[in-house]
């Protein structure tokens, strides 16, 4: 049984009379759940396996329909399954439940490991998801290089990782807010219909914290939610005609509509705020402007006009840009809590809480922050280091200084290696030096002093060896010598590669050999590396004549780890056999 | 602060101090004829000195037996009257030289003849760190120094550590050192020098056209040095010398606490005393 769990409809029976409730029976390792079908009913069941104590189920040759009775010190609880296919299925798995829970360790797997089927489950789905892991899993367990254990010993960190993992991110505002809040208004008939979502209304609140206001004190106090919802949208309504007139009268008659046509002062406070946290001398971001409330002449206003508006109609004639702008704040803020609550009012409780907490954190960083600022550059002493910095190269420097060299051993060349031996003696010597220096003093300097053929010879080949030294050796970001050569050669030295550090990772740490165990597997291990060895010296043979050089370049160091590791066995297989031979010699 | 003065010392300000490679013995056997050679440097450093009216050169000759500051930029005693076809700055220059070439002379009568002698690196290299400490020590307002080797001559291993703890020196006090090396192999401790100072190292390859080189890979000053795309090292020889021989070596042994090189086991560390303790292996066996 490779999954955790088992869903199987029953019905259950608290006695053996009972005509028994239907519903849905779920078993998982640790657990026991039933749930009716009939959501009234109140037979709901959560068992821990902990607490049963004995399984029996009635036979399949027999005429008794399928029953599982599972004992614990109270009593039974009986469950009378579909058909008897099913009840071997839950019986099974209740058995392995039970006798884990009484061994306290999970029952043998098939390798002759205590694997527990999730960690076997977890194995299965990492190999299934990683094709490459799953390639040198089969190329080296199954071949029977190394066992499975020894596998996966080293990918402690791999199992480790929670399966569940979490999405971490929180999913965000949406950009489009603005309009999923207006209510769409069908041309025809006058009738203008919205639709209301938990989500829409967190994106209300959140964009108008006045609104927010108004639903804690009014909800459920003085009208129900859905009243609210109608008066708000009948203030958008409003808004969104041209009709000032009938607005103002409208905000007259009735004041929580009111509300929602006033300037939103919760904005003003906060934006206030902010613009007093900001640092005028040295923020420029921050500055007057940002209280946009009180700009009423800043852009093109919601309803389409562009005069600015009345004095008597104190109504807030909000602009274009101040909705965008409050909406570009709140996208970027995000969320503070995952919306999944169900119960409205509390959410908005939770978020006016929120806000508030936030405040002081505020007060405490701009504190900080102005602190930090009054230190002034231009009037601090220079921070004279009386060390040099800790200059950490790039390590690929190094690798890329050191492939000449690697190609010079490589050619077996070395270039010009003699010394010219000096026949002068000393005397002679210093002459022709002065005679050197005469000589240019009466001559002066020639003209021209480099001639114009040389010069640009030596500009071309300077200008040059900047930009092919870099394709040459395969230093572009986008190109690598490996792509230079065919498809079937670049993915089998990859597979090498990858196959042989495995490899090599396992011999290495069997050293010091102390049990036969070890010595068995690094014998194991020897062999495999000898093949490997062989193998790459075929790629190596059969490449292409004009790759040829490419891949040996490549194939050289692999051989050369492998040769280390070759070396490093017989080396250490002598020792031990010559300290044999001396213990039995004495014996 | 923007006062007057600051204005005047900008980034790109440099300080040069070369180090000529006056070696008789390699330039008596070299094909590149030292005249030559002299004539191409000489307009190399006419040409830093133009490029900006608060360069200043400074150049120290590197001999078999010595080594001697030959020309200041910055002094005031640069004007000679015996110029013939060439300003008054070289020839101030090249008597010196001259000066310099006789006292080394006398200082190594007792020379035999045989393999190249090297010539004298790691005091050159110590000569020029003094200068540029003095000038750190002027004032605020200095040039950027840098440290330019026109060597040719071999490397002499016995000569490791000397340069070693030179080319530290130099890294601490960030002053890179370029070399441009004129010689038929590559110098491993101009090579290493080079790249712990971050300086650049060159081997032009072909020395007709040596004033090219020079102006183009080792005029600019290190500020300018961040927008250009200079000739990368091909490879470095971090081969070093053993401590007791002074000879090259590949493989050797390494005192845990000086971390000074021996090319064969020893009983004690003849740098910092500290006695060696008995190998792992051997005393398994």
């Amino acid at each position: 049984m490779s999954t955790g769990q088992v869903i199987k409809r029953a019905k259950y029976k608290t006695s053996l009379k009972d005509p028994g409730t239907d519903g849905v029976l779920k078993l998982t390792e640790e657990k026991l759940f039933f749930r009716p079908n009939d959501p009234t009913s109140n037979m709901k069941l959560e068992v821990d396996f902990k607490s049963i104590q004995s399984h029996r189920n009635t036979k399949e040759g027999s005429n008794k329909p399928p029953w599982l009775n599972l004992g614990h010190s109270q009593g039974n609880y009986i469950f009378e399954l579909a058909s008897y296919p099913d009840l071997n299925v839950c019986r099974e798995f209740v058995g392995i439940a039970l006798s884990r829970n009484k061994s306290g360790e999970a029952p043998p797997a098939i390798s002759g490991e205590q694997l527990s089927p999730a960690e076997m489950e977890l194995r299965i789905k990492l190999l299934r998801e990683d094709s490459k892991l799953q390639k040198l899993h089969r190329e080296l367990v199954a071949s029977g290089k190394l066992t499975e254990s020894e596998f996966w010993a080293t990918r402690k960190k791999l199992l480790d990782k929670d399966e569940s993992r979490k999405l971490k991110q929180r999913v965000g505002f949406k950009n489009s807010m603005i309009f999923d809040t207006k209510p769409m208004s069908d041309g025809r008939t006058n009738q203008v219909t919205f639709s209301l979502t938990p989500e829409i209304k967190n994106q209300i609140f959140a964009l108008k914290p006045a609104v927010h206001q108004a639903f804690l004190n009014f909800v459920p106090s003085k009208m129900t939610e859905k009243d609210f919802w109608t008066k708000y949208f009948r203030a958008e309504y409003l808004h969104s005609t041209k009709n000032a007139v009938a607005a103002a009268a409208e905000a007259a008659e009735d004041e929580e509509l009111a509300v929602f046509l006033k300037d939103d002062e919760i904005l003003e406070k906060e934006s206030r705020k902010k613009v007093r946290r900001v640092d005028p001398t040295l923020d420029m971001e921050a500055d007057q402007g940002d209280d946009y409330t009180h700009l009423p002449d800043h852009g093109i206003f919601r309803d389409g006009s562009k005069e600015v508006s009345e004095a008597q109609h104190q109504l807030c004639r909000r602009t274009l840009l101040q909705d965008l702008n409050r909406q570009g704040a709140v996208v970027l803020e995000g969320r503070t809590l995952d919306s999944e609550m169900e119960h409205q009012r509390t959410v908005a409780e939770v978020l006016e809480r929120t806000r508030h907490e936030s405040d002081g954190d505020i007060e405490q960083e701009r504190r900080n922050r102005i602190s930090r600022m009054t230190q002034i550059e231009d009037l601090q002493e220079q921070g004279d280091h009386p060390f040099a910095p800790l200059c950490i190269k790039d390590p690929r420097e190094y690798f890329d200084s050191q492939q000449a060299n690697a190609v010079k051993t490589l050619d077996h060349s070395q270039a010009g290696m003699d010394q010219t031996r000096c026949n002068l003696s000393s005397e002679e010597a210093y002459g022709f030096l002065k005679v050197s220096i005469s000589k240019i003093k009466t001559l002066g300097i020639s003209d021209p002093l480099v001639s114009p053929e040389i010069a640009s010879k030596v500009l071309a080949g300077l200008t040059k060896n900047i930009s092919t030294s870099k394709y040459q050796y395969g230093k572009n970001s986008q190109e690598s010598v490996l792509d230079i050569l065919p498809n079937t050669t670049k993915e089998q030295l990859l597979d090498h590669w990858v196959c042989s550090q495995e490899l090599l990772r396992h011999f290495w740490s069997s050293y010091p050999i102390t049990t036969s165990n070890l010595n068995t597997k690094v014998n194991r291990l020897k062999d495999s590396i000898s093949q490997m060895y062989s193998k790459l010296e075929e790629i190596k043979v059969s490449a292409r004549s004009d790759m040829r050089h490419q891949v040996s370049l490549i194939v050289h160091p692999m051989q050369q780890v492998l040769d280390a590791a070759l070396l490093h066995y017989d080396a250490d297989k002598r020792k031990r056999n010559a300290k044999a031979q001396r213990l039995n010699g004495y014996a | 602060m923007t006062s007057a003065p600051s204005k005047l010392y900008a980034d790109d300000v440099s300080l040069l101090v070369v180090s000529l490679d006056t070696n008789p013995f390699f330039w008596s056997t070299f094909s590149f004829p030292f005249s030559e050679f002299i004539s191409h440097v000489l307009a190399f450093f006419n040409s830093i000195l133009l490029l900006s009216q608060l360069n200043q050169i400074v150049v120290i000759a590197t001999g078999c037996n010595s080594c001697s500051y030959i020309y200041d930029s910055s002094s005031d005693s640069n004007h000679s009257s015996e110029a013939v076809g060439m300003p008054a700055l070289y020839s101030n220059l090249l008597q010196k030289l001259e000066e310099f070439v006789a006292k080394d002379e006398q200082l190594g009568k007792a020379q035999t003849p045989g393999a190249i002698a090297s010539s004298l690196l790691s005091g050159s290299l110590s000569m020029a760190l003094c200068y540029i400490q003095r000038i750190f020590r002027s004032g605020p307002l200095h040039p950027q120094p840098r440290i330019l080797c026109l060597q040719g001559s071999p490397d002499g291993p016995e000569q490791y550590v000397a340069v070693m703890n030179a080319i530290f020196s130099a890294q601490r006090s960030t002053v890179p050192i370029d070399s441009c090396f004129i010689g038929s192999n590559n110098s491993a401790f101009l090579q290493q020098a080079s790249y712990i100072t971050g300086g650049i190292y060159y081997r032009p390859p072909q020395l007709d056209g040596l004033f090219q080189y020079l102006s183009m890979v080792f005029a600019t000053d290190l500020h300018s040095r961040a927008f250009l795309r200079l000739p990368k090292s091909v490879g470095v020889d971090f081969r070093a010398s053993c401590f007791c021989h002074k000879q090259t070596i590949d493989m050797g042994y390494v005192c845990s606490v000086c971390l000074s090189i021996f090319c064969e086991h020893h009983q004690k560390c003849s740098t910092c005393g500290s006695v060696f303790g008995q190998s792992q292996s051997a005393a398994n066996l």
